[in-house]
């Protein structure tokens, strides 16, 4: 299945679609991949595999720590796509959120053809705009990967109409001015910014950054086509560092959570 | 100050530097990144704004500085040793003329509240002392590794008035301060301007840093003139992201009879692995919002940096040295922290002048070149003075101990 197939899918059920992030290589490959397939079987839409980087800007400390520790037990890029390969096996759409230098690093053209025989889905790219992906995008069209670019508060009506002009399966729009895992986002919030990105596209628009709780699901999917979690459930990995049963039992129930949320609006 | 839009040597209007510069940066910061293009540009454009910077300059800073013979060095190694004396200024580096340049627009942008990133704490003092002097709210990011390291700075900056928040995310060290001061400014956008510490990181801060800080060629050119009748034959500065070096190299990049030289902190040597030479021995790749040489591994992960001198540890560089050295104009080339120490020491006894480590770089690399080039003139960027390095010295030369002789031996 595709992510816009999935959006769809939700969007005829009459709810709004669950997006998932979890970090490849926390609390090792193998625990990452539990983690992500419970996520799935709970009753995430898509999921989202992110790339532990170094130096990742757009994290806060929840999601910082867990892929800083991924970096020190040795992931590598070809754990992350052996990440994809086990989650896309479910038939659940499987993005991977990444910072661009890792991309740059492994090849353009050769992480797109590795990440479409894993079975991947596309990438979120939350440190380069269409403006300076011309690479990625010419690569994501040749092998039919989708592009998900990131709209902001911050950002001009023109640049939004230049981000989801470039975008393929969702728009990302952040819920907050910030970075993720810290304020809340809030439907008064962010409706004005799904409200601008709507009028310059088709294409369903996912809100994260700040989203954590099936509440706030809740009143966000009134206005979003999907929600998208992240730090909620690294931090439920980070509560069990010791005990990875009690950890997969947290994220199943956050997604349980979450799931309702999103049928709730 | 010179106003002259970019040369062949230049940016384009999006920031490129042949291949490397770029803004590979988070949406939530392009507007402000935008803004802040225009406005750099209008100010610049503004004789009120370049007047008034010249005043603050000239006034408050002590700028500009003088280009001072080293006569005594000079005959020890046989060529005619120039020294731009930025030690001198305000608050005892070049990094001044960048943050009283960014902290003048702020208050042009109407913006109340200053970030800054630093790693040794000279950056972090100097926007502290820019931010006390117009007044604005200051926020200094630094590694937990450097806040323990640099204390004396950290209490400069607390006397200044300005809050340093350490940073323990990653290595802790300066390229963490730089990405939790991202984080501040995407979240605080609207009200707060940062005061990006040198000349890398997305468009228009390469290019604006330099401008700020182009006043040392522009002055060293036309002060060799003055006082000895020719240009130099060789000019160079220490690159760690490279604000002084491209504040000295821009007045000379069309003199081509003049040769370039940009000194990256050799740390421990090449082969040890354990340096911050990023053009030498780094790849091409995108760090804090520029495409441009990185030190990283295999999967494009960033490498630890090391080098006695906290302000050339960095494991990228602005693009613009990027973009010369690709085109060969100017040539990068790693000194050692023994042979940074060596010159140190050297100009010290020579000189009575006590360099920052950062530009005691700069001058061992001039002293090499000075092997090769007996009797010609090499001007050399002393970005800052010493004082702040004590404490390395002290435990690197075994300093303080009282001499255990005693009477003059004469």
């Amino acid at each position: 299945m595709s992510v816009s197939t999935a959006f769809e899918k939700a969007r005829v059920d009459g709810r709004a679609a669950l997006v998932g992030y979890l970090p490849a290589g926390y609390p090792d490959v193998q625990g990452g991949i539990d983690g992500l397939l419970a996520m799935v079987e709970a009753g995430c839409d898509v999921i989202e595999i992110g790339l532990p980087y170094s130096d990742p800007v757009m994290d806060g400390p929840i999601i910082q720590a867990a892929a800083q520790q991924a970096l020190e037990r040795g992931v590598r890029t070809a754990d992350v796509l052996r990440t994809v390969e086990a989650v896309a096996a479910t038939g659940t759409p499987t993005l991977v959120m990444t910072y661009w230098n890792p991309v740059a690093r492994y090849g353009v053209e050769r992480f797109a053809t590795d990440l479409a025989n894993a079975g991947g889905a596309g990438l979120i790219t939350p440190d380069i705009t269409p403006d300076f992906a011309e690479d990625w995008i010419a690569a994501a069209d040749a092998h039919d990967l989708d592009k998900v670019f990131l709209v902001s508060p911050s950002s001009t009506d023109a640049r939004i109409a230049m981000t989801t002009a470039a975008s393929r399966g969702f728009v990302y729009a952040t819920g907050i001015m910030g970075v993720t895992g810290t304020a809340q986002a809030t439907a008064a919030g962010v409706a004005p910014l799904i409200a601008r990105t709507k009028a310059t596209t088709d294409l369903p628009v996912g809100v994260g950054v700040g989203v954590s709780t099936g509440d706030q699901a809740a009143e966000l999917a009134t206005y979003a086509d999907g929600v998208i979690v992240g730090s909620a459930f690294v931090r439920r990995l980070l509560d069990h560092p010791d005990d990875r049963a009690a950890g997969l039992r947290a994220l199943t129930e956050l997604t349980a959570d979450l799931a309702a949320g999103v049928r709730r609006a | 100050m010179t106003t002259t839009p970019s040369s062949r040597f230049g940016a384009d209007e999006r920031g490129w530097f042949g291949d490397f510069g770029g803004r590979f940066m988070p949406e939530a910061l392009v507007s402000a990144l935008d803004e802040l293009t225009v406005a750099w540009q209008e100010a610049m454009a503004d004789p009120t704004f370049v007047a008034d910077f010249e005043k603050i300059l000239r006034e408050y800073a002590g700028i500009p500085s003088p280009l001072y013979h080293a006569e005594r060095l000079s005959e020890r190694v046989g060529a005619r040793i120039l020294l731009k004396r930025e030690d001198l200024n305000h608050t005892g580096a070049h990094k001044i003329r960048n943050v009283l340049g960014q902290a003048l627009l702020t208050k042009r942008m109407g913006k109340s509240r200053v970030i800054a990133e630093t790693g040794a704490g000279q950056h972090g003092v100097a926007s502290a002392t820019a931010a006390a002097y117009f007044g604005l709210d200051c926020t200094v990011y630094m590694g937990s590794v450097d806040t323990k390291r640099q204390a004396l700075n950290v209490a400069r900056m607390h006397l200044l008035g300005a809050k340093v928040v350490a940073v323990d995310s990653g290595s802790a060290t300066l390229k963490d301060a730089i990405n939790e001061a991202l984080r501040d400014w995407v979240a605080s956008v609207d009200h707060t301007a940062y005061l990006f510490g040198t000349a890398a990181g997305p468009h228009p801060f390469p290019s604006m840093v330099r401008e700020f800080c182009r006043g040392i060629g522009d002055e060293a050119r036309a002060q060799c003139l003055e006082q000895y009748g020719v240009l130099p034959d060789a000019i160079a500065a220490c690159v760690g992201g490279g604000s002084n070096a491209i504040g000295l190299f821009t007045a000379f990049l069309e003199d081509e009879d003049v040769d370039i030289y940009g000194f990256e902190a050799g740390g421990d040597g090449f082969e040890t692995g354990r340096h911050a030479a990023t053009i030498y021995a780094g790849d091409r790749g995108v760090l804090h919002g520029a495409r441009t040489f990185v030190l990283q591994d295999e999967d494009g992960q960033t490498i630890e940096s090391h080098s006695i001198s906290a302000g050339l540890d960095y494991p990228g560089v602005g693009p613009q040295h990027s973009f010369l050295a690709d085109i060969g104009r100017a040539t990068y080339l790693p000194a050692t922290d023994a042979e940074a120490m060596d010159a140190m020491a050297l100009l010290a006894r020579t000189e009575g002048i006590i360099p920052a480590v950062e530009s005691a770089h700069a001058l061992a690399g001039a002293l090499k070149l000075a092997e090769e080039r007996p009797g010609q003139t090499i001007l050399v960027n002393l970005s800052g003075r010493g004082d702040k390095d004590m404490g390395t010295a002290l435990e690197y030369f075994r300093l303080g101990q009282a001499d255990a002789e005693t009477g003059d031996p004469a």
